[in-house]
């Protein structure tokens, strides 16, 4: 656009130099503020002060175990607007609805003693119905409020998308109720610690990790092998040629949303073991940055969303301490969330399309 | 002919409706409200209100433009009764469910008041018949209604809204005929609620009025709409607007006043936040960052508390300090996203929204923000004359937010129809093509951002000389997404939409912390919030008072080369406008 010939060539070339500039001055004062932050932290290390090497490693995992969880809720993100070219807002409300509803069963487990019985199976019973629920409800979303809106203007389903996400968080909370409720604790022996690799780690966190790489590994199968994920890429790619070659068009992105909602569902299991409470705004903040992990790995990119969510999960759990604390912040830890959401800003500024680049259907690139 | 799948569709779905209102606790609590003394309360309107609309959609059959639907008041009735019969079947089932097995553990509302509530305290076997019966015919008359002449259509829903008005606004209409006490005491009954005849008298009334003065409102519109002969009208009207504004705070009491500042605040960042998206087409969903920045800007300047830099300053000299510091705010969040998609764009600002709130509350900058104790003490607004007006005095308060609102409502007014206004409709319907026309989008997209700032400044100037306190807490997310509620449920681009949205929205449903005129909904105003979004973009895009151009892009009534034919080549403006993006 630099190189336009208009006769104000050169006030236009000024204007965009000062865009241009002031995102460079962003880019490189936050690289600034990082590398001092880091030194900082590491002179506090050598010094003796701040957390110590277990505390570190603790903190690195548990951010790996919530990373891939957000990578699980991002792969919702990332295959709708894959298909669709849309953010689904409503996705964290997804996650929520099926980590409400399984909180029934794992409480009800609890009470009669199944649960530390048998803890495989009533794990099983929790992750179906909250993958059950999260899928109903992500269907449902799209029968109701996104398939009309098939050919609109970008913005018009992004904004019915939050309005299902707000109906969604006070529906459930004025059917159960705005209190925090809590899961049981993980059940069996989950909750002690394992050796691995010569770290003890605590079980449920093994779990998680353990669970989020065989849903991804599921999930990658069903997109790259069979022909429902053949038809889903086709579909992403272009819906009126997908069309034209056979493919049903409708029931291919109804089983992406319920595919995503799945995927939302075995989130909800991982928060229940990592988290253990859940309101009716519980969905919100994960959904948000399971957005960030997506775009951080470049959005209709799955393994980019899971990657994306492990580093994101990272950059939170570390980030504050590493980061901030040189910086001498008190207190980093209340500012957890912000640096989540620095961090969605800092990759939109740095990298729009993501790591691993954005795979988007035609009509999306523009 | 009766649509039996339709009726089917419709039935689960009024039932399913009901369950949901009876689950979340919705009828007990509207119950606690009498509207026609002695029996018929807020709940039972909900009841029949869902039912008859069913009832009616059912009997309306399926929208097809190209087939007159027949009217008829009979199998209108068969087809609204068997909706109501499948409906109220499916809530009795529920009722039943609720009152056989105890569910209150997971389910706080799902116990005995909900079966009280459900069967009007008859208890469950005949309770439920009674519902069922009630349902079944309300929704029948509903089916039948739709098949009624055009008159008896009119009379009715007129005769209808008015009771239920007068029932629903008992304050406001006991304030108003505040002098003619008398009168009050005898159509409302002393614990609230109409009297049975007063509501007789007035749903008469209206009906007589709907048929004695049929057709003369229209005409009167558009004889104001007329340029020529309208231009004296035109006067008068806005005329009478000037003063109902000037004469309403001081007829109603506090509490309306109270509403009615609330609703200011949001008729005002409505408006800032129009400008953003309706005009320039920019999802803003941090738009909450810049209120925040007016509030604390004058909570810092002027209180003499604050706690790091207390220059102690009148309100006045603050302002303008604030609204600078509000645009650089606004050159700040709009520069980085500046050549982000749309979608993204919403997110980061969103994101933004988020930050500024976490880094007032952190312990980082408590230190000059206050924190969670947040800054008090800040004074009102120094008036010569008038002494300093807060929020104590809501009353003189109310003519000051309508000023700002004045002065939003004439920048969004003029802008529209300037140059800019035109650089930003184009942007909005096509980036790349108003950048080939010459539009530099980067200075377009950033002095909407910046305008919208310097707007929502002046609310969160106001909010804090009225409330005199600031807590982080005010500065929520949900105010973002209010505020975007109002604009599009009043209409994306119109000023008039976004004034009305603001009024019917938070003056009567109620803001983000506070109740509105209606305080039995402020439960469930933000399901109904959630709701009113998503049914408004399937419905109406536009909004419920559309500015004309945004109306037409919404619904894609592109002319397309065949229709452009169709027309012999006859185009106007905009629609050329609209041919450049197809």
């Amino acid at each position: 656009m630099t190189t336009t010939t208009s006769p104000s060539k050169t006030s236009r070339r000024f204007r965009f130099n000062w865009v241009d500039s002031f995102l460079w001055f962003i880019r490189v004062s936050a690289l600034i503020a990082i590398v001092i932050g880091i030194v900082g932290s590491v002179q506090l290390f050598l010094e003796g002060e701040g957390p110590t090497a277990e505390q570190w490693r603790d903190l690195v995992i548990s951010g790996l175990s919530t990373g891939f969880m957000y990578g699980l809720i991002a792969l919702g993100y990332s295959m709708v607007y894959g298909v669709l070219g849309f953010i689904n807002f409503a996705h964290g409300e997804v996650f929520m609805s099926g980590l409400m509803v399984s909180l029934i069963a794992a409480t009800l487990m609890f009470e009669n003693g199944f649960w530390d019985a048998n803890p495989t199976l009533a794990l099983l019973i929790v992750l179906s119905i909250s993958m059950l629920v999260s899928t109903l409800v992500a269907v449902l979303a799209e029968r109701i409020a996104y398939r009309p809106l098939r050919g609109a203007p970008r913005l018009i389903p992004l904004i019915t998308s939050i309005g299902v996400s707000f109906f969604l968080q006070y529906a459930f909370a004025g059917i159960f109720g705005v209190a925090t409720r809590s899961y049981p604790p993980a059940p069996g022996n989950l909750g002690n610690d394992v050796e691995f690799l010569g770290i003890a780690i605590e079980g449920t966190k093994l779990l998680v990790v353990g669970v989020a790489l065989i849903s991804m590994v599921g999930l990658w199968w069903f997109v790259a092998k069979t022909k429902t994920g053949r038809a889903m890429r086709a579909v992403a790619e272009d819906k009126e040629i997908a069309g034209l070659m056979g493919i049903n068009v409708d029931r291919t992105i109804v089983t992406t949303f319920a595919v995503g909602g799945a995927m939302a569902g075995v989130a909800g299991l991982l928060w229940a073991l990592l988290f253990r409470a859940v309101d009716f705004l519980t969905g919100f903040l994960p959904g948000i940055k399971a957005f960030t992990a997506a775009v951080l790995g470049g959005i209709g990119n799955l393994p980019g969303a899971m990657l994306g969510g492990v580093l994101l999960g990272l950059f939170e759990n570390v980030g504050p301490l590493l980061v901030l604390n040189g910086l001498g912040i008190p207190a980093v830890s209340q500012l957890k969330d912000a640096v989540a959401f620095a961090a969605l800003v800092l990759v939109l500024v740095f990298r729009p399309t993501g790591l691993l680049g954005e795979r988007l259907g035609s009509e999306d690139r523009a | 002919m009766i649509d039996l799948k339709r009726v089917r569709t419709f039935g689960l779905i009024a039932g399913g409706t009901l369950s949901f209102v009876a689950a979340i606790g919705m009828v007990e609590s509207f119950n606690e409200r009498t509207l026609i003394n002695p029996g018929i309360t807020m709940g039972l309107l909900l009841i029949l209100g869902i039912a008859a609309v069913f009832g009616y959609i059912v009997a309306a059959g399926k929208p097809n433009p190209l087939v007159e639907t027949a009217r008829d008041s009979r199998s209108g009735g068969i087809a609204g009764g068997l909706t109501g019969a499948i409906a109220g079947v499916v809530t009795s089932l529920f009722v039943l469910f609720v009152d056989t097995f105890d569910v209150s553990e997971f389910f706080p509302n799902m116990r005995e008041p909900l079966v009280e509530a459900m069967t009007f305290e008859l208890g469950v076997p005949v309770g439920l018949l009674v519902l069922t019966a009630v349902v079944t015919a309300t929704a029948a008359a509903g089916g039948a209604f739709h098949g009624m002449s055009d008159s008896f259509r009119a009379g009715m829903s007129r005769a209808l809204g008015w009771v239920v008005a007068f029932a629903l606004f008992e304050l406001v209409v006991s304030e108003i005929l505040d002098f003619a006490d008398p009168l009050v005491d005898l159509i409302y009954a002393p614990r609230g609620g109409l009297q049975p005849w007063a509501a007789v008298i007035i749903g008469a009334l209206a009906w007589w009025l709907s048929t004695r003065y049929k057709g003369r409102g229209e005409a009167f519109t558009e004889r104001v709409k007329d340029s020529e002969a309208g231009s004296r009208l035109r006067r008068s009207v806005i005329l009478f607007g000037v003063a109902a504004v000037i004469i309403l705070p001081m007829i109603v009491g506090g509490v309306v006043n109270e509403l009615l500042i609330t609703s200011g605040l949001f008729i005002l960042m409505g408006l800032g936040l129009n400008i953003v998206v309706g005009l320039a087409g920019l999802l803003d969903l941090g738009y909450v960052a810049f209120f925040a920045v007016g509030a604390y800007g004058t909570a810092i300047l002027t209180s003499p508390s604050s706690p790091a830099f207390a220059p102690g300053l009148s309100w006045w000299i603050a302002l303008p300090i604030v609204m600078v510091l509000a645009a650089i705010a606004g050159l700040f969040v709009g520069t980085p996203v500046i050549r982000m998609r749309g979608d993204y764009l919403a997110i980061v600002t969103l994101g933004f929204g988020e930050i500024v709130r976490i880094l007032l509350l952190s312990d980082w900058l408590t230190p000059i923000f206050g924190g969670a104790q947040g800054i008090t003490r800040i004074p009102g607004i120094p008036v010569p004359g008038a002494g300093t007006i807060s929020g104590t005095d809501p009353q003189l308060f109310i003519y000051f937010t309508f000023m700002f609102v004045l002065l939003a409502a004439y920048i969004s007014y003029r802008a529209q129809n300037s140059r800019i206004g035109r650089s930003w409709a184009a942007m909005r319907e096509d980036e790349d093509v108003a950048e080939a026309i010459g539009i530099s989008t980067v200075q377009a997209k950033l002095l909407a951002f910046v305008t919208g700032a310097v707007i929502a400044s002046f609310a969160g100037a106001l909010f804090s000389a009225k409330v005199g306190t600031v807590f982080t807490n005010s500065f929520d997310v949900l105010v973002s997404i209010i505020i975007l509620v109002v604009v599009i449920v009043g209409g994306m681009g119109s000023i008039r939409g976004v004034v009305v949205g603001a009024l019917v929205l938070i003056g009567i449903l109620g803001g983000p912390k506070s109740p509105g005129l209606l305080a039995e909904f402020s439960e469930f105003k933000l399901l109904i919030y959630g709701a009113l979004l998503v049914y408004m973009m399937l419905k109406r895009p536009e909004g419920l008072l559309p500015s004309v151009r945004r109306s037409r892009e919404l619904h894609g009534e592109d002319l397309t080369q065949d229709a452009w034919l169709d027309k012999g080549g006859d185009f106007t403006g905009d629609s050329a406008e609209e041919e450049a993006t197809t």
